[in-house]
């Protein structure tokens, strides 16, 4: 698809988004916070309002019309989203809260695989969800975190990996596409490295699944996690993929109803996969809506959306680099939508206030990546990440408020 | 005395009918305001913030008011710094546990300064509540 035809068909897309088509502090809004939550569009939204207008029951256990009516469309997004990553099963799609639920849930479910002197492996690079967890696993196992290092440029230290990670590596997690830089992480490599070393692979896929295709069987993982409000989905909820043997071998994470299989006064037997790790009434409503996001990206195309998402990157990245005292981090071609910044002697904080004023939306600050700044010799930085509905207006009004904002602030 | 340095602060915003002069305003109060030396910007005075920082000293004076120096690295939160110290300074601390904060709410700066923790104000005002109460303390052991 030429490029005026690709920006044709995403411009018609803004219009599904109504959160888009309002003013903020006056100004019309220009909505580039896209890494840390999209908007949804009208179907995602018609979804929710349905569920709770017509299917409201709880799922798998009434016996009604209801019940097994909202249990169908529950388990439909299951299925949709097994054949999204090309799972082999579609009992291995869990349900969790988030990306943030999943990293905890993992990092518990794995502890009685991890001995004193293990080595449980992440990156410099990655958001604190899939760091701490670790970190806080390895202290209590006495094993060893370790981490590969991040080259200024912003990419992984992969040589380092291949030196140093072995066969005392036991869990090794890293992010797909970094939230704060956008780096597209050579993972197939990274995995290739892990499973030689003989290692449990987690991969961290929220920053990756808006913006292209996944196939967990190719990428060899064992684990695969992501947020649906990243992909144009409703938030508090996360999915996690995992392999059936091993879900099936590894301990429940929360106890209580819908994962048993029968409990007694003498013990209690727990329920197959997937609702194994499925205690409790889940946010049904976010599930179902969720399918209709899963739709969307396969309707438009995630190389579409990358394609125009990389055009928007690209001539904003141009036209800052056109202003005086700008740092851009991981200026690199192999990248999502993200474009990380600093300006010389301001403050990130101060642009985000000035930016907010004149109806730009943006994140500032450390991304919840401090390891990462702390590389890069700083603590923070402006982050605008483009979606598939922003438009090259939007860079446009974006490069405005900011050239004005430095104005102001120098 | 503090309501009375609240309504002039008010009373001074409310010139500025557009956005980019009260912010001009605050800037150029954050340029302005002495602030504290870089020996001083140490962990010990930190309040909190998660994106800017701010740092916060005080002492009991002889005549028992309150002298506030503090400083932050994000130049908008110092200007919004410099205003609440301007408030809150050469008071007793009876005067400033007293005091009903609003004026931050009337300029139409910050929407709710309890929710504003990014930029560290609303741990700054509670971090002069705190220095107020053992000043206090102080004066009555005294």
């Amino acid at each position: 698809m030429d490029n005026v035809t690709l920006q044709h068909k995403m411009k018609e897309l803004r219009n599904q988004f109504p959160t888009l088509n309002q003013t903020v502090n006056g100004r019309p809004l220009v909505y580039l916070d896209n890494a840390a939550t999209t908007q949804k569009p009208q179907r995602v939204i018609d979804s929710i309002t349905e569920y709770y207008t017509k299917w409201n029951a709880n799922i798998h256990r009434g016996a009604h019309f209801l019940a097994n009516a909202s249990t169908e469309k529950f388990e439909s997004t299951r299925t949709a989203l097994a054949e999204m990553l090309h799972a082999n099963f579609r009992e291995e799609i869990i349900f969790t809260q988030g990306s943030t639920d999943s990293v905890n849930m993992l990092s518990t479910i794995l502890e009685n695989e991890v001995e004193e002197g293990d080595e449980i492996w992440v990156t410099e690079m990655e958001h604190h969800a899939n760091f701490v967890p670790w970190q806080v696993l390895a202290e209590k196992k006495k094993a060893v975190f370790r981490y590969i290092p991040m080259t200024p440029s912003g990419e992984w230290d992969i040589d380092y990996a291949k030196k140093e990670l072995g066969s005392k590596a036991k869990i090794v997690a890293f992010n797909y596409v970094s939230n704060a830089l956008g780096t597209i992480n050579p993972v197939e490599e990274l995995v290739a490295i892990a499973k030689n070393a003989g290692a449990y692979v987690v991969i961290d896929g929220a920053q990756a699944v808006a913006h292209f295709d996944i196939n967990v069987q190719a990428l060899n993982c064992d684990f695969f996690l992501f947020s649906a409000h990243k992909m144009y989905g409703p938030t508090g909820l996360g999915i996690l993929w995992g392999r059936k043997e091993l879900l099936e071998k590894l301990p429940p994470y929360r106890y209580g109803g819908e994962m048993i299989r029968k409990v007694s006064v003498r013990g209690t037997t727990f329920n197959d996969l997937p609702f194994k790790y499925e205690a409790g009434t889940p946010n049904i409503e976010a599930v179902i809506a969720f399918n209709e996001s899963i739709s969307f990206c396969k309707e438009v195309g995630r190389a579409d959306m990358h394609a125009h998402e990389y055009f928007l990157l690209k001539t904003a990245t141009e036209q800052l680099k056109a202003i005086d005292g700008m740092t851009i981090y991981a200026d690199l071609e192999n990248k999502v939508g993200v474009l990380s910044f600093n300006m010389e002697g301001i403050h990130s904080a101060d642009i985000g206030t000035l930016l907010d004023q004149q109806g730009i939306a943006v994140r500032t600050g450390h991304h919840c990546t401090q390891p990462l700044w702390e590389k890069l010799g700083t603590t923070g930085s402006v982050r605008a990440s483009f979606a598939c509905y922003n438009t090259p207006e939007d860079v446009e009004l974006f490069i405005e408020a900011l050239k004005k904002s430095v104005n102001m602030l120098r | 005395m503090i309501e009375q340095k609240q309504q002039e602060i008010i009373e001074e915003f409310a010139f500025f009918e557009e956005w980019m002069h009260k912010y001009e305003h605050i800037i150029e109060l954050g340029k302005e305001m002495k602030g504290l030396s870089d020996e001083e910007k140490k962990d010990d005075l930190l309040v909190a913030g998660c994106q800017s920082k701010v740092w916060l000293k005080a002492n009991l004076n002889e005549n028992g008011t309150v002298h506030f120096e503090a400083d932050s690295d994000a130049i908008i939160t110092r200007g919004l710094v410099a205003l609440v110290v301007s408030v809150f300074n050469h008071e007793t601390p009876q005067e400033i546990l007293n005091a009903n904060i609003h004026f931050m709410n009337d300029i139409g700066l910050v929407s709710n300064l309890s929710q504003t923790r990014s930029n560290g104000l609303a741990a700054m005002v509670k971090q002069i509540l705190l220095y107020a109460t053992v000043f206090q303390a102080q004066q009555k052991s005294n």
